[in-house]
């Protein structure tokens, strides 16, 4: 087996591999979530949290974890993480906790984690499958930050919260979920306009 | 470069119809409609007419030059688009809507899914669609006819969703007002006898066919006269059908080639669908007209229609 480069690894998740753009995981959050980008930063962190730790808890585990019921002990662990992440930002971001509802302790669900749970972190060593949780859970944000900055401009007419233009009428649809949609269209359009190009 | 690229059931013989002699007539069949609207909702309708008809060429060479394709502003099609989009919005919207509305239609309903011929939805209704969703403010204001002022008032399918009143006489209108144009609406919808001329050159032309037309009407017709709000059987057919964008949407929208099926049987169907569509919409929607919403629902099932009705082959023998 080829060694892997630590560098290349975290990179891969951020762009050649992004989950949201190029694996297309995740979109359930990545569409519901990224109406602001207040929502999708919160929503990012949190995810990019539970993939660090349960990628580096089911790979420190690799060995020990049973071929035949590895989905149950992944979601064991996957579940511990996300759960201390809820109680985390209810106590300590109470708006943002809000904001996301039920979005968050939905994390457990989320295919991007269990995606790397058994693509990436149950074959690797422990060192490359942090750098790999961190690197997807990082594009994960990226992704939604890019969705939400496109959604909440459009959208609102807001950035963060401020107000951007005064006499702007915002385009409602880009708030709805058909906006969601369409703005993820658009970009992955446009991303695969320039990979065709090079 | 000729493009060689042609969706159609066998036999694959041309006729001397060319896309732009189609689209440009289709385009002059519509005119009358339009000098109606101007006269009846005032000049600002004129100015929203050709933003929206040059913003659409302006944007079809722009992402044409773009994308390096071959630039076709002149076959008619994006001006067409252009010209459905005004003609289905209110004659009260600010100058940027229709602009905007072009925009969307062209480069996103239009050239993002490949250009004339690859559209899954019609530009102008997509286009029509987005403008709802994003300003419902400004697309639902309607000005009378007449009015120097541009007094507003709600559409007579409006006050009927809203139980304001039950029949449109009492707003003082009659079918002859219906008819001929004289109450609140789009630019393009209202005046049905200058539409229904321009369907029947473009029908006389065979340029568009029966088909979808009368399945449509005929089944919004019969489902309205049967299951009316005042009880059964006691639908008003000439309302249902001269009230709102029907006409418009009949015979210059549905019989769209690109986004309708190829076969005959298909169209029936795609008609039916419309009507029944367009029929649920109105009666229990949330929105008081549901020609557009139902048109482009039937067109996200026309390529499945026609995956639905095959033709047989010349020649071929019945497998059984």
């Amino acid at each position: 087996m080829e060694r892997k480069r630590p560098l290349k690894e975290f990179l891969k998740g951020l762009f050649r591999e992004n989950p949201v753009f190029v694996i297309i995981l995740g979109l359930c959050p990545a569409l519901a979530v990224s109406t602001s980008v207040e929502n999708a930063l919160g929503m990012g962190v949190a995810v990019t949290f539970v993939l660090l730790f349960s990628n580096l808890i089911i790979s420190s585990l690799r060995r020990v974890i049973p071929e035949k019921i590895r989905i149950p002990c992944f979601i064991v662990v996957i579940a511990s993480f996300v759960t201390i992440t809820d109680l985390l930002m209810k106590g300590f971001f109470p708006l943002v906790s809000r904001g996301l509802g039920i979005f968050v302790p939905l994390i457990v669900v989320n295919c991007i984690i269990m995606g790397r749970a058994e693509a990436y972190a149950s074959k690797n060593p422990i060192f490359l499958s942090v750098l790999d949780g961190l690197g997807m859970g990082l594009g994960f944000t990226l992704a939604l930050v890019v969705i939400s900055m496109v959604r909440e401009v459009l959208g609102a007419g807001t950035f963060l919260g401020f107000l951007l233009a005064k006499g702007f009428r915002p385009l409602t649809v880009m708030i709805l979920p058909s906006g969601a949609l369409l703005t993820l269209g658009l970009l992955m359009g446009g991303i695969n306009l320039i990979k065709k190009k090079r | 470069m000729k493009d060689n690229f042609f969706v159609s059931f066998s036999p694959h013989i041309l006729g001397k119809k060319s896309t732009p002699k189609l689209m440009w007539r289709v385009f002059f069949s519509l005119i009358p409609a339009g000098l109606l609207g101007v006269i009846i909702f005032g000049l600002k309708a004129l100015w929203i007419i050709l933003l929206s008809i040059i913003t659409a060429i302006l944007t079809e060479g722009l992402i044409q030059g773009l994308a390096k394709r071959r630039i076709t502003i002149l076959d008619g099609s994006a001006a067409l688009t252009g010209l459905l989009l005004a003609y289905n919005l209110p004659s009260t919207v600010p100058f940027w809507i229709p602009v905007i509305g072009s925009f969307f239609a062209i480069a996103i309903a239009k050239q993002a899914f490949g250009g004339l011929g690859r559209n899954i939805f019609n530009p102008a209704l997509a286009a029509r669609a987005f403008l709802m969703a994003c300003w419902p403010f400004y697309m639902t204001r309607f000005s009378l006819p007449f009015s120097v002022d541009a007094k507003t008032q709600a559409t007579v399918l409006t006050l009927i969703k809203d139980g304001k009143i039950s029949h449109f006489s009492e707003i003082s209108l009659n079918y002859l007002d219906l008819f001929l144009g004289f109450r609140g609406g789009c630019i393009g919808e209202v005046a049905v006898l200058a539409l229904l001329l321009g369907a029947i050159y473009l029908l006389y032309q065979r340029i568009i066919l029966l088909h979808i037309p009368l399945s449509f009407m005929g089944s919004l017709a019969t489902l309205s006269w049967i299951f009316d709000k005042q009880g059964f059987f006691k639908g008003d057919i000439l309302f249902s059908l001269f009230s709102g964008g029907l006409i418009l949407g009949v015979f210059f929208m549905a019989t769209d080639y690109v986004t309708s099926p190829l076969t005959k049987k298909g169209k029936i169907i795609f008609g039916l669908g419309c009507g029944v569509l367009t029929f649920v919409i109105r009666r229990f929607g949330g929105y008081p007209e549901g020609v557009s919403y139902s048109i482009l629902i039937m067109n996200a099932f026309s390529s499945l229609i026609d995956k639905l009705i095959r033709v047989k082959r010349y020649g071929e023998k019945k497998t059984t």
